[in-house]
């Protein structure tokens, strides 16, 4: 564990009776991009907080750097954070925000000024040391929370949904500079955030958080192909979800039939028995479309169903459809030469998919009665 | 013509809307000229003129020569200058811990409570309050009396007619001018700011310093004008609680217009204490880099 930048120890946060962080233990290593995804409420930001310094945890330890952080205030951890809102100082030019935590360590006016320029240099930001913080564009402004806390070269760098404010365009450019920065200033990143796409592009490893746990942890194409929870499976990347009972069962692969009789065939993930309440999950992604038997490929097993809708978005085209024996939604991604870009609404249509390639759980208590 | 009718109807309208906004302003403006600007005009002509005999004046700038020449005036001016830059300062001290309480740290009731309990004192009127600390400080009053049971003095001591005194009427008359700009410059404080610095490195001081401050100070000017204003021209607080020695220029004032009847060296010295309020106005705006719009707009 020398190499580890956090390690959280049975880390517990509860606030008026509710947990908010239930014995959490993971730990970070030095260098990476580490992300906690999930959704709002799942006390992904009560765990950034404690990180920080800002609330501390009922029981459990949070070690940076090979360092307790028990009773430190967040003035003296090696923790920098970039605020969801950003939080620049209004009150100051760029470079003084840049400068401030140089400035409460006691660096010389001189030797400030020029480490704040050289890292408003580094993000591209040269120009703007003395421009005032609302003269800035989006990711401009982003650029110089980052610079902010880097000057400082912290252990770990916190963000706190940095770009949930940003329009989608900024978005999606962020993500490429973030991920940019990181790797050339190589400091720890710590991310959390609620957007899967956000967390499975920057990130090296990823816990999907919730209800004060992490689900699953693991490098994000992890997540993506071997999804070890309903809840991971439901919550990063589009899923179909199906409900039914064991029908037939081997030592890798189930049968599932729905109530209505609708059978699919998928890996098993967990312990089963035949009868058993189990949600099976198939990707829209993995699911191929034919108008006849003979388009799709061979030795799947295929299904029938009506077009409901087409869901025209460029390379994320999808199509709906009304699965013929459930009456049930059925999503089906669409394939990139716009061979099915002429399919009709109530048009009858079959698809097929590797049962390989979708996976079955045990029902989660409170959920079998749900429809996908 | 089709449109006459409407055209008739549109200028109607104007001269009712223009009509609407006199009667509006009408009051406003009646008070400003009647009970400001025309008592000001004559106190202007009364101050820079001189009786040489019975209803016999000339113009001069005898009235402010006076002033001048003779130390008693310069003297008591200068220590009400003092006074009021001491109490705006000492109220600033003493609301801003109060103002932090409510806007940051209290939430729904206990927050209402507080600035409640704040607001009660102005209730009752200045000269009641006033009357209030007489009955509290006075030789044969509540305090002087608790201090000889707990044995701090053997006979009762006379806390009124002190500097102190004065300054602690100041105070409590004006902190409410103080409290209620700070809260609301305090307020639009985003909590963020401030966890960002903690989070940069910043200790209590800092923070205090580099965030808290810079971004409230429209609202401290604006309160510290307002307070300073109020205490500089204030009569009965010095008056009641300073008695004879209280020295205040309000007091001069009122000495030459009631006592000697002398109206001309009661304006000089009138516009002679709104020179003073101007100016130090002036100097502390100067001095901290704050604008006078700014700061009223946040009061």
């Amino acid at each position: 564990m020398s190499t580890a930048d956090l390690v959280a120890d049975a880390v517990v946060k509860r606030f008026a009776g509710h947990v908010a962080v239930d014995s959490l233990s993971f730990s970070v290593a030095h260098g990476s991009f580490f992300s906690i995804l999930g959704p709002s409420g799942c006390g992904k930001t009560t765990l950034l907080r404690m990180i920080a310094g800002f609330i501390a945890p009922d029981s459990g330890d949070i070690a940076i750097g090979g360092r307790s952080m028990r009773d430190i205030a967040p003035n003296r951890r090696p923790v920098n954070m970039v605020f969801q809102q950003l939080a620049l100082f209004p009150m100051m030019t760029v470079g003084e925000n840049v400068a401030f935590g140089l400035a409460r360590r006691g660096v010389a006016r001189a030797e400030r000024m020029r480490r704040s320029q050289a890292m408003l240099e580094r993000v591209g930001l040269g120009q703007a040391a003395a421009k005032r913080v609302d003269q800035l564009s989006g990711g401009q402004r982003q650029r110089v929370a980052i610079a902010r806390s880097l000057v400082l070269e912290p252990t770990l760098l916190l963000l706190d949904e940095p770009l949930g404010a940003l329009d989608l365009k900024l978005r999606e450019h962020m993500k490429i500079e973030l991920k940019q920065l990181q790797a050339a200033f190589g400091t720890t990143f710590v991310y959390i955030t609620h957007d899967q796409s956000e967390a499975l592009v920057l990130s090296d490893h990823v816990g999907v958080m919730n209800q004060g746990r992490f689900e699953q942890l693991g490098p994000p194409q992890d997540l993506y192909y071997r999804p070890q929870t309903p809840f991971v499976a439901s919550f990063v990347g589009a899923n179909n979800r199906i409900v039914g009972r064991i029908t037939r069962l081997d030592h890798e692969s189930v049968e599932l039939t729905t109530a209505q009789g609708w059978s699919i065939r998928a890996l098993k993930q967990g312990a089963m028995s035949i009868g058993a309440a189990v949600e099976g999950f198939v990707r829209p992604e993995v699911t191929s479309l034919g108008r006849t038997e003979a388009e799709l490929p061979r030795g799947q097993p295929w299904h029938s169903g009506e077009v409901q809708s087409l869901l025209f978005d460029g390379a994320n085209s999808a199509v709906l459809l009304t699965e013929r024996v459930t009456r049930r939604e059925f999503r089906i991604a669409l394939p990139q030469t716009g061979q099915f870009s002429d399919l009709k609404p109530h048009e009858q249509v079959l698809f097929s998919f590797d049962p390989a390639r979708a996976v079955c759980f045990p029902a989660r208590a409170g959920a079998a009665g749900q429809d996908g | 013509m089709a449109s006459a009718p409407t055209q008739v109807a549109a200028g109607q309208a104007r001269w009712h809307g223009r009509f609407l906004v006199i009667l509006l302003l009408a009051p406003a403006v009646l008070w400003l000229g009647a009970l400001i600007v025309l008592p000001h005009v004559d106190l202007a002509i009364l101050s820079f003129r001189e009786r040489v005999g019975p209803r016999q004046y000339v113009a001069s700038l005898a009235e402010y020569k006076t002033f001048f020449t003779e130390p008693l005036y310069w003297h008591v001016f200068v220590r009400t200058a003092v006074m009021s830059v001491v109490a705006t300062f000492l109220t600033l001290l003493l609301a801003f811990p109060m103002a932090w309480i409510i806007a940051k740290i209290a939430h729904g009731r206990a927050r209402s409570t507080l600035f409640i309990l704040c607001l009660i004192p102005f209730w009752v009127s200045e000269t009641v309050r006033t009357l209030g600390w007489m009955i509290l400080l006075r030789e044969s009053g509540v305090l002087p009396s608790l201090l000889v049971k707990l044995g701090v003095t053997s006979v009762p001591v006379e806390l009124l007619y002190h500097d102190a005194t004065i300054m602690v009427g100041l105070i409590y008359a004006s902190l409410l001018f103080m409290v209620i700009p700070l809260i609301s410059s305090l307020e639009s404080l985003d909590n963020a700011l401030i966890e960002a610095a903690y989070d940069l490195g910043a200790n209590g001081p800092a923070v205090l310093r580099t965030i808290v401050i810079p971004h409230a100070a429209p609202g401290i000017t604006a309160g510290c004008i307002v307070v300073f204003m109020l205490t500089l021209g204030s009569y009965l607080t010095p008056t009641l609680l300073g008695g004879k020695n209280s020295q205040w220029f309000t007091e001069q004032i009122y000495t030459q217009f009631i006592t000697r009847f002398n109206w001309e060296q009661g304006a000089a010295f009138g516009f002679l204490l709104l020179a003073l309020s101007t100016a130090l106005v002036m100097i502390g705006l100067k001095l901290t880099g704050q604008r006078f719009g700014e700061a009223m707009r946040r009061a």
